[in-house]
């Protein structure tokens, strides 16, 4: 941009004045405090960007009533304003879960995607009732439910997404993108069918 | 001279003696000297400029409306769409002008490829055009959430969960985007932040710094020989170059006048463009409990999109697909160093280095469709090969080819039998 060439070295005069040492030093601790000084209010900008303390309080736990499920169907309800699933699992569909074990990525729940008293081979405490968030583990959509049974599927979930597949205990299967199961979460039963969701008997 | 001119004049001087407004008109108009042999693909940069005008402006009068705001979102695009006087055309023309916006970029882009644009001494130039690249695929992923659709909401959830793969810190780093546990109204708030004011500045920031670097080297051009090595004794212009002002300025207008027909013609007659520009899902208020069938992204992001899809998972992680993904957009910023050939414009380059373009582009183009597509388009391949989705095999395939023409750029750029240069353009 500048119109006279040479203008660009007019700077170049500056460098055969001795250079004040002291000086500098004292400049570069100045630099150096002030970009501390920079770094600690980017702190509060950094943190505003966390979840308020309103969403922290919206993962409060739920109560979640099952007796109106049909054998064989599922209820989606909100927790943490994530789907949550509780499957109503027919006698056959539970004696189905074992018969697929070695299509599975973690049959055997290594991952501790479930809490303690789920890792069985139902991933429930009361077989009959599956409970586990409908967030796929890949990349967070909702699998879609596929309960009708063929051949070679014996009813689960397949996500739109990316095509991941789990069986009706929330369990992938092997070549799905998703790494590892669906997650239970902490759950109770408060009566019979009333379910609370979020908070169990050992953290209560 | 008459009195009004003279008038004229002596304002112009005090101007002058107070802002640089003369030298930088000729500076950038008047005297900068672009060569005179530029073809159709040089329409692209102008053009990119028009739409980010367009996309500011509409922009402004969009957000007289619009709330970001998760309950009132997508009531007020359609409030806008059927209340607000002229709101579908304003609507339209912003939703239109961001494909086309791509449309123009990537055609832009090609232009580089072509003709070595990218080359000594434009490395710059073409840095700040791919930080352009990155600002401006940020600005649309953000605007596509306002909408508060189906498909604004299940794409924001897709790509805030690709951080969390992002080994160690991942997780937090996805809940830190989002403000929420997943995807919500803290989400769609910081996203209206960053689409109305945090991006634009930064663009409009890197464009200025695209046009300076530009104006201070010189254009390339579809023969790729530097016209500032031929110049007049005299007067010290380049032969080859002309005035950008009025010669391109003039050349450019035919340009605007024909892009502005495509842009009204989408705009009244198809601007969904069949789900393209505005997806069906997204017509459908955003349901955090249920993810729609099928969901892609937007056309212009698809062959990213089939990338990710494409490689395979390491063990539980999903962090080599997003690497990747990550990597074919930021692979762009390498060019001027993987480029060994001793020339610069496609013109007299070899055959090999036209088929490893020609391959590139063809990739582009199937990952493209592919990632519009579910998995299962084309069906599967038969047990020997373990039943596998066709598409996902072909899309590999492409991803391979993607990332080898600038893995061996190096080495057939430099193999590659050039033809000799002239050292002045051709026209």
């Amino acid at each position: 941009m500048s119109v006279n060439p040479n203008d660009k070295n007019s700077g170049n005069k500056q460098s055969k004045v001795e250079i004040d040492q002291e000086k500098r030093k004292f400049l570069i601790a100045t630099s150096a405090v002030g970009a501390v000084g920079c770094a600690t209010v980017a702190v509060p900008f950094v943190l505003s960007m966390t979840p308020s303390e309103r969403a922290k309080a919206a993962g409060a736990p739920v109560e979640v009533d099952v007796s109106k499920i049909a054998p064989g169907d599922m209820m989606i309800s909100e927790y943490r304003g994530q789907p949550l699933w509780v499957i109503h699992r027919t006698d056959e569909q539970i004696a189905k879960l074992a018969s697929h074990d070695a299509q599975l990525s973690d049959p055997d729940l290594e991952i501790p995607q479930q809490p303690d008293y789920c890792k069985n081979k139902d991933r429930a405490i009361n077989p009959k009732y599956a409970v586990m968030l409908g967030t796929c583990t890949h990349l967070g959509c909702s699998p879609a439910q596929n309960f009708a049974v063929t051949a070679d599927w014996d009813g689960g979930f397949v996500c739109a997404c990316h095509g991941s597949k789990f069986d009706l205990a929330g369990r992938v299967f092997k070549g799905s993108p998703a790494p590892t199961n669906l997650v239970v979460p902490k759950h109770q039963y408060l009566t019979e069918t009333t379910l609370l969701i979020g908070e169990d008997k050992e953290s209560a | 001279m008459s009195f009004l001119t003279k008038k004229a004049d002596e304002l112009l001087g005090w101007v002058d003696a107070r802002f640089p407004l003369t030298s930088n008109v000729k500076a950038h108009l008047t005297e900068y000297y672009a060569p005179k042999n530029f073809n159709f693909w040089y329409f692209f940069g102008s053009l990119a400029l028009l739409v980010l005008v367009l996309q500011i402006v509409t922009g402004i009068f969009l957000t007289m409306h619009y709330k970001p705001e998760a309950l009132m979102a997508f009531a007020s695009v359609e409030y806008i769409m059927r209340d607000v006087p002229w709101g579908w055309l304003i609507r339209y023309m912003h939703s239109t002008g961001a494909s086309l916006f791509f449309v123009v970029i990537y055609l832009h882009m090609f232009r580089g490829l072509l003709y070595g644009s990218y080359r000594n001494p434009r490395e710059l130039i073409w840095l700040f055009g791919v930080g352009i690249f990155l600002a401006l695929m940020g600005e649309a992923f953000f605007g596509y959430l306002l909408p508060w659709g189906q498909m604004s909401y299940w794409g924001a959830q897709v790509i805030t969960s690709l951080f969390g793969t992002v080994p160690f810190i991942g997780p937090d780093i996805a809940e830190w985007l989002r403000g929420d546990y997943l995807t919500s109204d803290a989400t769609l708030n910081r996203f209206f932040a960053f689409h109305v004011i945090a991006l634009p500045l930064v663009i409009i920031g890197l464009v200025a710094a695209h046009i300076i670097a530009l104006h201070e080297v010189g254009s390339n051009n579809p023969d790729g020989v530097e016209i500032k090595a031929v110049k007049n004794k005299t007067t010290g212009i380049p032969l080859d170059g002309i005035p950008f002002h009025p010669y391109y300025s003039v050349k450019d207008l035919v340009g605007v006048v024909v892009f502005l027909m495509v842009f009204s013609a989408i705009i009244f007659f198809a601007p969904e463009m069949g789900g393209y520009f505005l997806e069906a899902n997204n017509f459908v208020p955003a349901n955090p409990l249920v993810t729609p069938a099928h969901i892609a992204p937007t056309w212009y992001f698809t062959p990213y999109y089939s990338i990710l899809r494409a490689v395979p998972p390491i063990g539980i992680s999903q962090f080599p697909g997003v690497a990747a993904m990550g990597l074919s957009v930021m692979v762009f910023a390498l060019l001027p160093w993987l480029d060994r050939s001793p020339v610069k414009s496609i013109r007299y380059k070899g055959n090999l280095y036209k088929g490893w373009l020609a391959a590139f582009v063809v990739s582009f183009l199937v990952l493209g469709y592919l990632g519009t597509v579910p998995a299962n388009v084309w069906g599967q391949f038969g047990a020997w090969m373990g039943k596998a989705d066709i598409a996902t095999v072909v899309a590999r395939i492409f991803s391979a080819v993607y990332f080898l023409f600038f893995i061996l750029m190096p080495w057939y750029s430099k193999k590659d039998k050039t033809k000799p240069v002239p050292t002045r353009v051709t026209g």
